[in-house]
């Protein structure tokens, strides 16, 4: 009963494999796309193998979109949001899981309250904020909004709540005042909650689209998303340069993973599958 | 205690005093008692402008129509010209035709997925798992734009790899009906390893106990999984399912990309509808209360599911 036939053993590879060929077949025809001449995206029969012609699709497209620029912008944007809301939501994390003060159950609720919350609800009057302070257009709007991310700071409290208060309690004993303990005793102690966390972030901001689709309104500020989709809704498609762009938004955040895929993993559980 | 209160008190003229002295003052205001405060405060000011403010916000301008800077009140007037708005009712329609479509076998295939890589047979696991999540951590424009080339109608790869086998070309997005199924296969693609790690890691916390009594009384594999994996996956079925729901409910990325909504409005979602209404004829009004209808679905089908879920408990 409990030893397979070879043959069953066989079928669930083939079926695995299939599965494979679909997940990250598109990614390797997107990598053949951008390397090979633009008119050939649709050639038949269909070209199977990358070319050489990746540096050239690679000018074309910073000609066209100022790929270096919106590069700049994608990362200047993301790394700045995410080491902001790491700090902000870890500290607030660290309030939720450690602290007893008023008013903490009250704010919590409410923080589970945003989490189901559709972020479009907010995108008009946010637009109309960052409109009135004269920052359409600027980094500022596209980083403020989602700094204090409700799920992130659900994390760090669940994280945070493993954390001994033995160890909180000694520091103090010893003198240590409340910031030196957070900074140099309880972060240390969570970096790799951090980390994961980093990731989800980092993720959330380099992906979004919608938020600054509306907000940036000129392409030298377009971030990679929102460049990738001007291009797309060009009168002739050059496939060549949107397949580089594609891969230039995808590789980077693959390469990623694939160093650091413990991380990502349980940064996008989330603990939500302890039992 | 009667020292904290001390330092209480004195937190609130050391803060006002306006040259607060370094390193020995200022280890009395940030004390066990008001650290917590300092801690959440940025998190806190930022929810409130950049959230709560807004919710609000949006709820008012949902009573009031005005399309340059000039706001007045109509109360109902967008919520009865939503029920009567057709286009509405499509874009609600196909919404929740792909939310009962594509939710389901997006989880079924997940889970089935998640089965077989836990199974003792199958060798080269990560390998699979890092293969099968890899879709997940892709932008949705990124995703969206792969699948527009590769199905396009006359030259298209999907097409092609089908005209070997003598089927005619399908026009994948310029059909209502198929541009439909399109849109489900990106999501499906983009989201079964997503959930299928979820599934993994459920499956994980299954006590093997449970499989060797089955396997003594001679259950066979397939009874093994419905009698055993299934039900002991509950919780985690319900909690992929409420995301999904919530994430279908706010589908944005792929039909923009994809389709624009078209043709004839087939992929047409709710939150494509609020973005059109709000920032291509920024009618801030009507888009308000798009946004507010999707709230009120959101929060009903989120209670439903709570309740589904307090039940079984």
């Amino acid at each position: 009963m409990n030893t397979a036939s070879p043959l069953r053993k066989t079928i669930m590879y083939i079926l695995l494999f299939i599965g494979v060929i679909f997940s990250i077949g598109p990614f390797y025809w997107m990598i053949v796309g951008a390397t090979n001449p633009s008119g050939e995206v649709f050639n038949i029969p269909p070209n199977f193998l990358p070319g050489t012609h990746g540096w050239e699709n690679l000018m074309n497209l910073n000609e066209n979109v100022g790929i270096v620029r919106v590069m700049f912008n994608s990362l200047f944007i993301t790394l700045t949001f995410t080491a902001l809301s790491l700090v902000i939501c870890s500290g607030a994390g660290y309030a939720f899981a450690k602290f007893k003060f008023k008013g903490r159950n009250a704010i919590f609720f409410m923080l589970l309250v945003a989490i189901m919350i559709p972020y479009h609800v907010t995108l008009i009057p946010l637009f109309q904020i960052f409109g009135n302070l004269g920052w359409l257009n600027e980094y500022q709007s596209v980083i403020l909004p989602q700094l204090a991310y409700p799920f992130a700071i659900f994390l760090m409290r669940q994280n945070m709540q493993a954390l001994p208060d033995s160890l909180l309690e000694a520091s103090r004993v010893d003198g240590a005042g409340e910031f030196h303990i957070f900074f140099r005793v309880v972060l240390p102690v969570m970096r790799p909650a951090l980390a994961a966390v980093a990731i989800f972030l980092f993720m959330f901001q380099w992906n979004n689209f919608i938020w600054p689709l509306v907000v940036l309104q000129s392409g030298d500020m377009y971030t990679l998303p929102v460049a990738l989709s001007s291009l797309i809704g060009m009168s002739r498609i050059d496939y060549g340069q949107v397949m580089m762009g594609t891969t230039l938004s995808t590789l980077p955040i693959m390469i990623f993973f694939l160093l650091l895929q413990k991380q990502f993993i349980s940064g996008i559980l989330g603990g939500s599958v302890k039992e | 205690m009667s020292q904290s209160n001390a330092n209480a008190t004195s937190s609130v003229e050391t803060s006002t005093s306006p040259n607060p002295q370094p390193k020995k003052e200022r280890r009395k205001w940030i004390t066990p008692r008001t650290a917590p405060y300092i801690f959440i405060a940025p998190a806190v000011l930022l929810f409130l402008i950049f959230t709560v403010y807004p919710v609000i916000s949006s709820f008012l301008l949902s009573f009031q129509e005005g399309k340059a800077g000039n706001f007045s009140f109509v109360w109902f007037d967008n919520y009865i010209r939503l029920f009567q708005d057709k286009l509405f009712y499509k874009a609600l329609g196909n919404t929740f035709i792909i939310l009962l479509i594509q939710v389901p076998i997006q989880l079924f295939l997940a889970v089935i997925i998640a089965t077989a890589l836990n199974s003792k047979l199958i060798k080269m696991k990560s390998f699979f798992r890092i293969a099968y999540f890899m879709p997940a951590i892709t932008a949705l424009v990124a995703a969206s734009i792969i699948f527009m080339i590769l199905l396009d109608e006359n030259y298209g790869l999907v097409n092609y790899l089908l005209s070997l086998i003598g089927v005619e070309p399908v026009g994948w997005l310029t059909d209502p009906f198929w541009s439909k199924v399109s849109l489900m296969l990106v999501i499906t693609w983009r989201w079964t390893g997503y959930n299928m790690v979820i599934f993994l890691a459920g499956l994980q916390n299954i006590p093997a106990s449970l499989y060797e009594a089955a396997e003594m009384d001679g259950a066979s594999k397939l009874r093994q999984f419905f009698y055993i994996t299934i039900p002991q996956l509950k919780p985690i079925f319900l909690f992929t399912f409420v995301l999904s729901t919530i994430g279908t409910l706010q589908l944005f990325d792929e039909p923009y990309i994809l389709t624009d909504g078209g043709p004839n409005n087939a992929t047409l979602t709710v939150t494509l509808y609020l973005y059109q209404n709000g920032f291509q004829y920024f009618d801030f009004g009507y888009a308000s209360a798009i946004a507010y209808v999707l709230v009120l679905i959101i929060g009903v089908l989120s209670w439903l599911q709570m309740k589904v879920a307090g039940e079984d408990k």
